[in-house]
């Protein structure tokens, strides 16, 4: 079998795209939580009646705080609690833009198995992300 | 939770248990880089079992612990060349999708189930780190097919002697099996897998030992992405534990990263086996109501 070309121009782009993902999804984590610790933005939850929920399960804070499961907190944007969500979004889903982002690239390689496993990496992601998958107690 | 737990509670401000899981995830951070694992091997059965927080929230906060620590370190893994994508993403498909279903079975099952399984699986964990010798430059007589036709080889430059070591894999389907399990560890108990990840790869599949510890991570960066999900969809992310969890981690990383280079890497390992025998029987016997 011959050898395919190194992978390196796949291993960049991936690793540029990641690195601006994690930095800008860290920047809004710390953004948001301060936000939220000052009260410089109203927040969903209001921060002295934390001690009641964490101690509680999931659906419970989702009970008492109206929240809905799956993307219920995107409606409840721009409170700061929720802003501080959307960043861990953003760090969970940046590598989804990673991976269409080197697909092109195994394809012109004539990597096909390669290209194939990105995409279904980007549907496990994907449909992970999407809500539809629920286990609560 | 206990009645010293819950009596220091209910009289401590707010504020105090988010400033005191800031500074215990500043020097787990500190401690995790030296002793070569992860932060959410540590966080979850050292939170779980101190901190008055829900094991829910607990988990999430220790799934995008593991995730940001991953996420920080790949794009330079990826550019030295020490994370392979070829090796990477095939295992990460099957270990990220079986994530997904122990993300949903954690929060299905009861809490104290949860709690007696985690604490299995950290001393389950501390035997794989004390009994584990990782080889640096494992043999592989011949690759099988699997690895070949998913273009699982390559070179990398090793950095320490400047020459450049060719490798490739053997035992495919099995590490494929194995990221399975792994991916649905990750999921249920929110630890990142690097105690896992880096022996199936070093050890199973034949994969240099430097390559092994760099593709390990990042894998974890897409494997506890999908799992995160699960959390984050559930409500189980709670940004008062994991904001000041994950920064705390990862500033006392970047300190961790720095004391690499004066102290005894062995004597940390020690110190962290140690705490997490300790925080592995807490979570078992907290789990079993037997010191709750």
């Amino acid at each position: 079998m011959s050898r395919p070309a190194d992978g390196m121009e796949a291993q960049r782009r991936y690793g540029a795209l990641l690195a601006w993902g994690t930095r800008l999804g860290l920047g809004l984590l710390v953004l948001g939580f301060v936000l939220y610790m000052t009260g410089l933005v109203a927040a969903q939850m209001p921060i002295e009646q934390l001690p009641e929920y964490w101690s509680q399960p999931a659906p419970e804070l989702l009970r008492r705080t109206g929240m809905h499961p799956g993307w219920g907190w995107a409606a409840l944007l721009p409170k700061s609690d929720m802003l501080t969500l959307a960043a861990i979004g953003l760090l969970a889903g940046c590598s989804i833009a990673c991976l269409l982002a080197v697909i092109p690239v195994f394809a012109r390689a004539k990597e096909r198995v390669l290209a194939s496993v990105c995409v279904l990496e980007v549907l496990v992601l994907v449909l992970a992300a999407s809500g539809v998958l629920t286990g609560a107690h | 939770m206990g009645a010293e737990t819950l009596s220091l509670a209910s009289t401590a401000p707010w504020w105090a248990w988010p400033l005191a899981l800031f500074v215990v995830c500043f020097f787990l951070g500190i401690i995790a880089v030296p002793a070569g694992v992860g932060g959410g091997v540590l966080f979850v059965p050292i939170v779980a079992g101190f901190f008055p927080f829900h094991l829910d929230f607990v988990r999430g906060a220790g799934l995008l612990v593991a995730l940001s620590g991953a996420l920080a370190a790949a794009p330079k893994l990826l550019d030295n060349g020490l994370a392979n994508l070829r090796l990477a993403l095939p295992l990460a498909l099957v270990a990220s999708a079986s994530s997904i279903g122990g993300a949903m079975l954690g929060l299905a099952l009861p809490a104290n189930a949860v709690q007696v399984a985690l604490g299995i699986a950290i001393l389950g964990i501390v035997a794989v780190m004390v009994s584990v010798k990782n080889s640096e430059f494992p043999r592989v007589e011949r690759p099988d097919r699997l690895s070949q036709a998913l273009g699982m080889y390559g070179v990398f430059r090793d950095g320490a002697t400047g020459r450049e070591v060719s490798w490739q894999v053997h035992r495919t389907p099995l590490g494929l099996f194995l990221f399975v399990g792994i991916g649905v560890l990750a999921g249920l108990f929110g630890l990142g897998a690097g105690w896992a990840n880096l022996p199936v790869l070093n050890l199973v599949m034949g994969v240099p030992l430097k390559v092994s510890a760099g593709t390990s991570g990042f894998i974890l960066s897409l494997v506890d992405s999908s799992a995160a999900w699960i959390y984050l969809n559930q409500g189980a992310v709670l940004p008062i534990i994991a904001a000041p969890s994950v920064i705390g981690m990862m500033l006392g990383a970047r300190i961790g990263a720095r004391l690499l280079q004066v102290v005894r890497a062995s004597l940390i390992r020690r110190l962290v086996i140690g705490l997490l025998l300790f925080a592995g029987a807490r979570s078992l016997v907290k789990g079993l109501g037997i010191w709750a």
